[in-house]
């Protein structure tokens, strides 16, 4: 099958490559720029493991091609951490609030939760649950994984953050 | 100098050790895209398989056609039942004893069923090639409901079979028929339920489901032609016998085989099997020459890789007016789909459904089970449970409620009355098992006083008068359940697979800085096992958890273990790991004796060294022994630090717990409200905290899916109408209720630092909760058993039947 060339910006680097015009943009990813961090989980738009920021939206790279990510500005979970290599307030939130387990979903999880606070810099825990809602999780039933999106919020705003009593 | 000598506490607070709610070590590279699945895995020249699948629940392959997915480009080879018998591969062995087609052979079985495998350069290619390989088939008629399996005009599945009598588990009694598997005193038993005041008989079903890991199963294999090496990385629960099950069927010798199992995206049971695809991409690897990797996608895992539950329990329980339970009868007709591939441990094919006496002093009881074929995928897999304990936890806990309705008793007062008192451990149970320690009347009474239990049923009474008036459409239930499970097979006395004991193992070796490696038997599919098993030897040892890496899953390096299923990881790892913890210290407290000039005896242990009795300013620190390990051992004993230790257990572990499920329905929509879900668990001795705490969330949302919804649905001609995440339910943030949970402490007595497994208990306990909770709100209305999954549907047909919807 014939090929395309396509060029986007990848975690701040620019990349290119050679696909054909039915390669789901995760397989581009994750095979040929080799950021094996974005995952696949269902190839369904269902799960979320493959969620990605593109040009400021959270997208399922599952169902995008990689030719429709032309000139687009991407980021995945390999270009998530502070600039100094220290973990991002989400990253550590994670880690903190216990918001993973088999870390299947953590990238895609952590994708959409950025995407989630720059929207909405202090959800409540209704918006997060709902802003959340097209990542599954398979086990930590999702509670700490609000927590430790609460904690980043507080983290990033400069407030205390207080774990919800039981 | 003295005022800057650490405390005791803080030189305990740096261990890290158990009881600590220590952050895992494994999350550095799962928060950043660092984690290695199998599917990251890209060797040069590796190649792609995928399955050619059946869209027939039974049919006859009349021919299989490749030649035109040989022109496809990219397209290597297409591999069938008949490539496979080149070399005696075309069916496998299952964990059961049975045996399973690994491609189609003459016919096909269950939809989806695997028929051939096309290898191509790449997972499109292969996908081209699918689509053009040409398979005929002819229908033939299927079985699908489990209870007309077995009538006597019932479709012939297991052709292979005909005229076999008895099989792995003994005679068989229709062509359909599996195995029947008895337990309990029938005599006794019955003659209780003659002799009862009150009895109840009811069916309860326990839905087909599936574990559904968020990462499928998979795997690379990469054949060495020069050496004859075969080495396959693989979401493997128990990559050891992965390797032993290749040895056998492969007749490959075992060193040459090199199971890996890198970081797996979850594995609830649906990774311990072995499946048509490892054993194909290990073939067309030794074919090509090149690695193979196969891939299924989520429809493939929900429809052909395992499944779990179906389990269609009849079940009565015997008791006298005062409401004291005296006999429990059960007949479980068991649906295994096409081919046994249970993965039970070998002389249990009913798994321990003999546990379904459950935390009652049952007198007498009686268990049958018959297992039978179907037109289903195969599997049996014990999705986040002991093997078929959350199907028994399910039936007695379903049963008491319902002889708590014909008795007119609160169903926890009923199981106050009937509770295994804890001076009676340890128990032996009427199905032959032995309880070792619990204390259920504790738990149970701090669960009801936490919730305020009566006042809840206050407002239920309340609640109800105003639905009789008309004031309200919302009915509320409360669901309580008290589970004890048996997990950490197992004793070699009583389990094996394939004829290998079940005991785990592990292996410490310590480096002269103070620094080690833990090599274990088990393997973590997002339990944190590197950050808990080094909190154990961290408390056994007195070197810090920081300073020892863990390491599992790579059958070259890691002693050979079991796995982790069945809830087996802490009461048999978790064992085999204090042991050998010990070992070192034994030979430590040598070390330190001969540094000290002292007897050992004179030595006692003190947090992170060893000081000498009555001189406490005489010590030698864990950290001093390491470096004295490798240069000053006293004459005659070997230099180094290391041991290794394989643990078979003296006896099962039984953790227990008390959960309560409040829930509101609204009777015209079916749809059901959460209201309020505690959970206190007794996992014996807690190692880590937070990941109990973690552990128990999950495996609750587990139970809630399939207690409410998920399920594996089949229509009258085979087809699998739930083989999506869009049908097949997975709860979201927004579905999943808040969970509140609590523990006591009874620990195991037999058990090395008294630690007795949680990961499962959620899903065990939490089923029967939210069960109930559901059964007891429709149960003023008359009913008295509404089979699950409780979606909104089913909650409105219930309503309706019930008169409370016009």
């Amino acid at each position: 099958m014939a090929k395309t060339h396509i060029t986007m910006k990848v975690n701040g680097a620019e990349v290119e490559g050679l696909v054909e015009p039915r390669t789901l943009l995760v397989h581009f990813i994750r095979e040929n720029l080799q950021l094996t961090g974005t995952h696949i989980g269902c190839e369904t738009t269902h799960c979320g493991a493959c969620t990605i920021d593109i040009d400021g939206m959270s997208v399922k790279s599952c169902t995008m091609f990689a030719v429709q990510a032309q000139g687009c500005e991407i980021m995945t979970i390999e270009g998530v951490a502070n600039a100094d290599g220290t973990l991002s307030a989400l990253q550590e939130g994670f880690r903190m609030m216990h918001g993973l387990q088999c870390g299947f979903c953590t990238p895609g999880m952590i994708l959409r939760a950025q995407r989630l606070l720059q929207e909405n810099a202090s959800p409540s825990e209704e918006e997060i649950r709902m802003g959340i809602s097209g990542n599954i999780c398979r086990c930590t039933g999702y509670q700490n994984i609000v927590k430790a999106i609460q904690y980043a919020a507080a983290k990033i705003n400069g407030t205390e953050f207080k774990e919800a009593a039981e | 100098m003295n005022d800057m000598a650490p405390t005791r506490e803080q030189r305990e607070a740096k261990l890290e050790g158990m009881g600590c709610k220590r952050k895992r070590v494994e999350d550095a590279r799962f928060t950043q895209g660092k984690g290695n699945y199998v599917d990251d895995l890209k060797l040069p020249g590796m190649l792609h398989g995928d399955f050619v699948r059946s869209p027939h629940a039974h049919a006859r392959v009349i021919s299989i056609n490749s030649e035109k997915a040989l022109k496809v480009p990219g397209v290597l080879a297409v591999i069938t039942a008949e490539t496979l018998k080149t070399v005696n591969l075309s069916w496998m062995p299952t964990l059961a004893g049975d045996v399973q087609m690994v491609l189609a052979d003459g016919k096909v079985l269950f939809q989806n069923q695997e028929v051939a495998f096309v290898v191509a350069t790449d997972r499109y290619a292969a996908d081209d090639g699918i689509n053009a390989v040409e398979v005929e088939y002819e229908a033939l008629p299927v079985v699908i409901d489990p209870f007309k399996a077995m009538d006597k005009d019932a479709p012939v599945l297991r052709e292979d079979l005909v005229g076999k009598t008895s099989g792995a588990h003994g005679p068989r009694k229709h062509h359909n028929h599996i195995f029947e598997w008895t337990v309990g005193d029938k005599d006794l038993t019955d003659a209780a339920f003659r002799k009862a005041d009150v009895t109840i008989k009811e069916l309860i079903s326990y839905h087909r489901t599936h574990p559904s890991p968020l990462e499928t199963c998979q795997c690379v294999a990469s054949f060495d032609k020069i050496n004859g090496d075969l080495t396959i990385w693989g979401t493997f629960q128990a990559p050891h016998v992965i390797r032993t099950v290749v040895a056998l069927i492969a007749s490959l010798p075992e060193q040459k085989i090199h199971v890996i199992s890198p970081d797996v995206g979850g594995g609830f049971g649906n990774k311990v099997g072995a499946y048509p695809g490892y054993i194909c991409a290990a073939v067309a690897s030794i074919v090509t020459g090149k690695p193979v990797k196969w891939v299924e996608d989520r429809i493939e895992n929900l429809t052909a890789t395992s499944f779990a539950r179906d389990y269609h329990m009849t079940t009565e329980i015997a008791a006298t007016k005062e409401g004291r339970v005296t006999g429990l009868r059960v007949h479980v007709l068991a649906d295994h789909g096409a081919f046994d591939a249970c993965a039970d441990p070998s002389k249990w094919p009913a798994g321990f459904f003999n546990i379904v006496t459950g935390s009652y002093d049952f007198p007498t009881a009686h268990l049958s089970v018959d297992g039978i074929y179907t037109n289903k995928a195969p599997g049996g897999v014990a999705y986040r449970c002991s093997f078929r304990v959350t199907e028994a936890a399910y039936c007695i806990e379903r049963g008491m409620d319902i002889l708590a309705q014909k008795l007119g008793m609160d169903p926890a007062e009923l199981r106050l009355k009937n509770f295994i008192k804890a001076e009676q451990f340890p128990y032996h149970s009427a199905l032959g098992w032995e309880y070792d320690s619990g204390d259920y009347h504790t738990a149970m009474k701090m669960m009801m006083e936490t919730v305020k239990y009566a006042d809840l049923r206050k407002e239920q009474a309340a609640k109800r008068e105003a639905f009789r008036r008309g004031e309200t459409r919302d009915i509320m239930g409360l669901g309580v359940s008290f589970f004890t499970e048996i997990v950490g097979a197992g004793p070699s006395k009583n389990c094996d697979i394939l004829g290998i004991a079940m005991f785990d193992s592990c292996e410490i070796r310590l480096h002269p800085t103070g620094a080690g490696i833990a090599r274990v038997g088990s393997k973590s599919t997002g339990q944190g096992h590197e950050t808990t098993w080094a909190q154990i030897i961290a408390t056994e040892i007195g070197l810090p958890a920081d300073n020892i890496k863990v390491e599992e899953g790579n059958t070259d390096t890691a002693p050979y273990g079991l796995g982790t299923y069945g809830s087996r990881s802490t009461p048999v790892a978790g064992a085999a790991i204090a042991m050998a913890a010990r070992k070192i210290k034994a030979k430590a407290q040598m070390i330190a004796a001969y540094r000290l000039e002292v007897h050992e005896d004179d030595l006692e242990w003190d947090i992170d060294g060893f000081r000498v009795k009555g001189l406490p300013e005489k010590t030698m620190s864990m950290k001093d022994i390491c470096w004295a390990a490798y240069n000053s051992v006293p004459p005659g004993m070997e230099p180094g630090l290391e041991a290794v230790s394989y643990y078979d257990p003296p006896n099962m572990t039984y953790p227990f717990g008390a959960y309560i499920c409040v829930m509101d329905i609204d009777v015209d929509t079916g749809v059901y409200k959460v209201r309020r879900f505690y959970a206190l668990d007794d996992c014996g001795t807690r190692i880590n905290p937070m990941i109990i705490e973690g552990q128990v969330h999950g495996g609750l949302t587990e139970a809630f899916a399939i207690a409410m919804g998920q399920e594996i649905r089949y229509d009258e001609t085979g087809n699998v109408v739930t083989g999506s995440f869009m049908d097949f339910f997975m709860p979201t943030a927004v579905e999943t209720p808040h969970w509140e949970t609590d523990f006591t402490v009874t620990p195991s007595p037999h058990h090395p630092i008294g630690a007795k497994g949680v990961g499962e208990s959620p899903n065990v306990g939490g089923v029967p909760a939210f069960s109930n909770a559901v059964n007891d709100a429709f149960s003023f209305l008359g009913s008295t058993h509404i089979q699950m999954p409780h979606d909104f549907w089913r909650n409105w047909q219930a309503a309706k039947r019930l008169g409370a919807v016009g």
